[in-house]
């Protein structure tokens, strides 16, 4: 059996730009930058950075990944970790806080509820990314690119395997609904080929 | 002995993990280990006899995951039937000579409830029911509900122990290193339900080690006033190959829980990473500690989903704004079900500085039942205050009671039989703080020793429901002064004997007393003093009244209750500040004909709002409108079209303009002038989807054009959006979907409007839909973004 690490986060540096872009501005404008800092302040000290990851061999059969307890039929996950021995499969979540301001502000304030729904893109984000490079150093590997469930043709259903092996309701908090939706919001669930560094 | 007895006078020891034995005799990945009660029984109780052996005076069934969103119907009565079965057999295998108990077991669903996640409040209850009615039928003595991490679902599962068997219940939660369940609530949140709702032991088990965990159990045992359980995990854990290991030995482990115990807490185990030799040793190593004496904390305490709140010397402001009594523009806002505006006014009490709200949304012609437990859980999805519960409909106090998420405060109960006969009950079950009048059938006393005396009574009456005299909290009633010109004194003096003779809380709604005098703030700060300094515990009033805030903030800087008086300080902040209405604005550069279409325009609601109501004084509302409103709105709304105003932005002048328009809309409430609503829209998010943030914007923006918009909200099943339409008869639909997932149901929501709403149009919208996407299942309309969905609503309502 897989063995699963949990793992909380520092809070990784705040991206402005992609911030921006995630609440639909081209450029930034003063008014927005003053009220999208705002919105940091507010969520900032809300924010829970956790993840749980494991490792898990691979073998690809005719498009067909198989991780040790798990399987998937998707070329195009068979084509991401194509060249790998081992898949790097984790569950990301910023906590249930955010989602708590947003239904807030996207009733009362929707302007703010906007960015705070973009802080909220940004900062799983961010901690997706920093999560891979921490993993990188650690275990002084390189990883592929991310890769989730739903991308291409690889079904939305695995959600379901991939919460029940991490078992992330436990371990960090992260639940699947019925429609197959990742709660709190600001969640990400994704596998990552592991390639060794020669 | 039963073991409600057995806890009385002893030291409980519970068994320790489960998983890391199970997967040690082979038991493999993603295999469910309920199923192994049927399929290697002898395994499940040889375990178990081990943890009796051991020493555990409670051992649980193997079924933390047995109920039915995981196992079908008859599946499930198998596997509870044999796991009691093998839980018995074990005891009687076992050489051990202590007390023993066989316990059913019960995990969290693994599902997050509403309005975080999908599953419904009372569908979680009826799936625990299921669970505990089996454990009933096949022998359980007790029931462990464990490693909750939400007081929502915590709740549901006791509910459903409480209302399914006698059995004695011990709850425990998984608290994370912050202190905090995962849903936010504290160690004294979880004290103040759970207490409330008659659990017989509460406590943390499972994420940590019981050095991480001492905190927690340090705090619980400050607050309960039951027995405390603790159950940590062998501390954290790590990989270790492909196994993984523990911190924490049995040694360490029992030292650091024997030291607990000797602290005060009755109920002791391990949870994950924990084996025999954890239990063994931690008997062993407080065979000989001193059982400390239970002690009643005497805490008058509510909570929410996230706190609690006590009451104590230092007074509790308890927002009465959420009441229609008055309130011209409230009412309409209930009849027109506007939760956005009811939600407004908790929030803007919340900033004022209440640390409770009353909710009150009762009016003859409407379905209170309905519309108050709908308000209690709107507002405890967007805050988190405790509530009060204030309402004289015994169905609707009960359904809201049923809702909430905490320890309520119950508004009220009084000395007459029949309202003792009705509130009792559901405090009791549902727990609750209750606000007692002291009255009775021969009305309000006209002195005070009348008054403390129906306090007695009730506390008597209290006494015999099993509600204790913390949980009371007495209202002396505030008289008319301009009336009877001692009625002020008579409350006090009843205020202080009930506060210092009977040493019960009080409060009082405050504002009475000054009706039908002029300047009535003066006569209620002043009045609100003198019951501060004669015991008052908790107002009820208006926290947008700057006398009374400077009382409240003053008595406690002169109460040694505001350390540093730096509360004290930084409200007097505001004290100064005085509403600059008619601040002028510099007009900009960028051509706004007027100081409003530039507040607009910039997204400056609190001066949008502020002109608006200076323009009212001279102008019919329709010209504010016409003449400046909708210009705003429009050059703003073409400006997105042209990609030079970002969605930031036009929603900050949509909110803008919407703050002129609820201007407008109480002038016109206030002067019993109706408005002319616009053709009724009905919008929803479709079943399945919880994300809402467009179809909130397109109702700000549809709203700003004029439409009455009735949001269904989020994950709306197809059949409550028709029935909607039809008995609005709606001309206009408008939903949204953002996942691939929730498509289909968008679909069947359109062919069920096809059927029973005809005439209705259908506009669509969300992140997945495209415009020939919309078209092959059956919209009238797509809407790419929300000036489009505005646009597009207006044609297809143009007949």
């Amino acid at each position: 059996m897989s063995v699963v690490t949990v793992k909380r986060m520092e809070a990784p540096p705040f991206r402005e730009r992609e911030a921006l872009r995630y609440a639909g501005c081209a450029e930034a404008r003063e008014e927005i930058l003053e009220e999208l800092g705002e919105a940091l302040v507010e969520v900032r000290d809300r924010l829970d950075y956790r993840v749980c990851y494991c490792e898990l061999p691979l073998t690809v059969r005719d498009d067909r990944c198989e991780m040790g307890e798990l399987a998937v039929a998707s070329a195009h996950l068979a084509k991401a970790l194509s060249g790998c021995e081992r898949v790097l499969l984790f569950g990301a979540t910023i906590g249930v806080e955010i989602d708590r301001l947003i239904a807030k502000y996207g009733r009362l304030a929707p302007a703010k509820g906007l960015l705070l729904q973009a802080v909220g893109a940004e900062r799983i984000e961010a901690l997706c990314d920093a999560f891979c490079k921490e993993y990188e150093k650690e275990n002084d590997d390189s990883l592929g690119a991310r890769f989730s469930a739903g991308y291409g043709d690889c079904p939305l259903e695995t959600q379901r395997d991939i919460v029940r092996v991490l078992d992330c309701q436990k371990r960090i908090g992260l639940f699947l609904n019925e429609s197959l939706l990742l709660s709190p919001s600001k969640s990400v669930t994704a596998f990552v080929g592991i390639k060794e560094n020669l | 002995m039963n073991f409600r007895d057995y806890l009385k006078n002893h030291v409980v020891y519970l068994d320790g993990g489960m998983g890391t034995l199970l997967q040690a005799r082979g038991l493999r990945a993603g295999e469910q280990p309920e199923r192994w009660n049927l399929l290697h029984p002898e395994v499940i109780a040889d375990l178990q006899r081990q943890y009796y052996d051991a020493g555990s005076n409670v051992v649980c069934s193997n079924t933390f995951g047995a109920n039915s969103l995981k196992f079908e119907r008859d599946e499930l009565e198998k596997i509870v039937c044999a796991a009691m079965e093998n839980a018995r057999s074990a005891r009687d295998a076992s050489a051990g000579t202590q007390e023993k108990f066989v316990a059913l077991d019960i995990g969290p669903t693994g599902r997050l409830l509403r309005p975080l996640g999908d599953l419904d409040f009372e569908e979680a209850v009826a799936v625990f029911a299921e669970t505990v009615r089996l454990g009933v039928k096949y022998g359980a003595e007790l029931i462990v509900i464990e490693t909750m991490n939400d007081s929502y679902e915590t709740k549901a599962a006791l509910l459903a122990a409480k209302e399914n068997s006698d059995l004695p219940v011990i709850v425990t939660n998984a608290y994370g290193a912050d202190g905090k369940l995962m849903t936010g609530a504290t160690p004294e949140a979880m004290v103040a339900m759970l207490e409330g709702m008659g659990a017989d032991a509460l406590g943390a088990n499972c994420s940590l080690g019981p050095k991480q965990l001492r905190g927690v159990a340090k705090e619980l045992l400050r607050c309960a006033s039951i027995p405390v359980v603790l159950k940590p995990n062998a501390g954290l854990p790590r990989a270790e190959g492909d196994r993984t290991v523990f911190d924490v030995d049995a040694k360490e482990f029992s030292e650091e829980v024997a030291a607990l115990i000797a602290e005060g807490v009755r109920v002791a185990g391990g949870c994950c990473g924990t084996t025999p030799a954890y239990i063994r040793a931690l008997v062993e190593r407080t065979k000989d500690v001193a059982l400390l004496p239970l002690v009643d904390k005497g805490r008058t305490c509510i909570s929410s989903y996230t706190h609690a709140v006590t009451f104590g010397d230092d007074p509790i402001l308890i927002g009465e704004r959420i009441n229609p009594t008055g309130k011209k523009r409230f009412k309409q806002a209930l009849l027109e079900n506007d939760m956005n505006y009811i939600l407004a006014e908790g929030v803007r009490q919340e900033e004022r500085g209440v640390q409770v709200l009353d909710v009150n949304v009762g009016l003859p012609e409407i379905d209170e039942i309905r519309l108050l437990t709908q308000s209690v859980c709107e507002l405890q999805a967007v805050l988190d205050l405790p509530l009060q519960i204030d309402t004289a409909n015994v169905e609707a106090m009960e359904e809201a009671l049923r809702r909430y998420n905490g320890k309520a405060l119950v508004n009220s109960v009084n000395g007459k039989e029949e309202s003792m006969r009705a509130i009792f009950p559901l405090v009791k079950k549902y727990g609750g703080a209750v606000i007692a009048l002291t009255l009775d059938e021969q009305g309000i006393p006209s002195t005070a020793e009348g008054r403390v005396e129906i306090a007695k009574k009730i506390l008597r009456v209290a006494e015999s429901y099993g509600i204790a005299k913390k949980d009371l909290i007495f209202d002396p009633l505030a008289m008319t002064v301009s009336a009877d010109t001692d009625a002020a004194k008579v409350t006090l003096e009843a205020l202080r004997r009930i506060r210092w003779e009977l040493g019960c809380h009080t409060s009082l709604g405050v504002s009475n007393v000054s009706f039908g005098l002029p300047a009535r703030d003066a006569v209620n700060a002043t009045f609100f003093a003198m019951a501060l300094a004669n015991g008052l515990s908790a107002a009820i009033m208006n926290p947008y009244s700057a006398d009374m805030m400077k009382t409240y903030y003053a008595y406690r800087a002169l109460s040694d209750l505001d350390e540093n008086c730096s509360d004290y300080m930084q409200a007097a902040e505001s004290f100064v500040q005085t509403a600059t209405a008619t601040e002028v604005i510099a007009k900009s550069a960028q051509s706004f004909a007027t100081e409003l279409q530039y507040a607009i325009g910039k997204g400056l609601s609190d001066k949008a709002s502020a002109l608006t109501a200076e323009l009212l004084e001279t102008t019919e509302p329709l010209e504010i409108v016409n003449r400046e409103i909708i210009p705003a709105l429009n050059a703003v709304g073409e400006g997105f079209e042209k990609k030079t105003v970002y969605l930031p932005q036009l929603l900050m002048s949509a909110e803008a303009a919407k703050s002129a328009f609820e201007r407008i809309k109480l002038f016109l409430a206030e002067s019993d002038r109706s408005e002319k609503t616009g053709d009724a829209v009905v919008i929803a998010t479709v079943k399945g989807d919880i994300h809402d943030i467009g179809k909130n914007i397109v109702k700000l923006l549809l709203e700003n054009y004029g439409f009455f918009v009735i949001d269904l909200g989020k994950d709306v099943p197809p059949e409550t959006i028709v029935q909607e339409v039809i008995q609005r008869k709606a001309p206009l639909v408008g939903l949204s979907a953002l996942m691939t997932t929730t498509v289909p149901a968008m679909e069947e929501t359109i062919r069920q409007l096809r059927k029973a709403a005809p005439w209705c149009k259908i506009l669509v919208g969300g992140a997945v839909l495209t415009r020939d996407y919309a078209q092959r299942i059956g919209a009238d309309g797509y809407a790419k973004d929300a000036m489009e969905a505005v646009r597009c609503a207006q044609a297809l309502t143009q007949f």
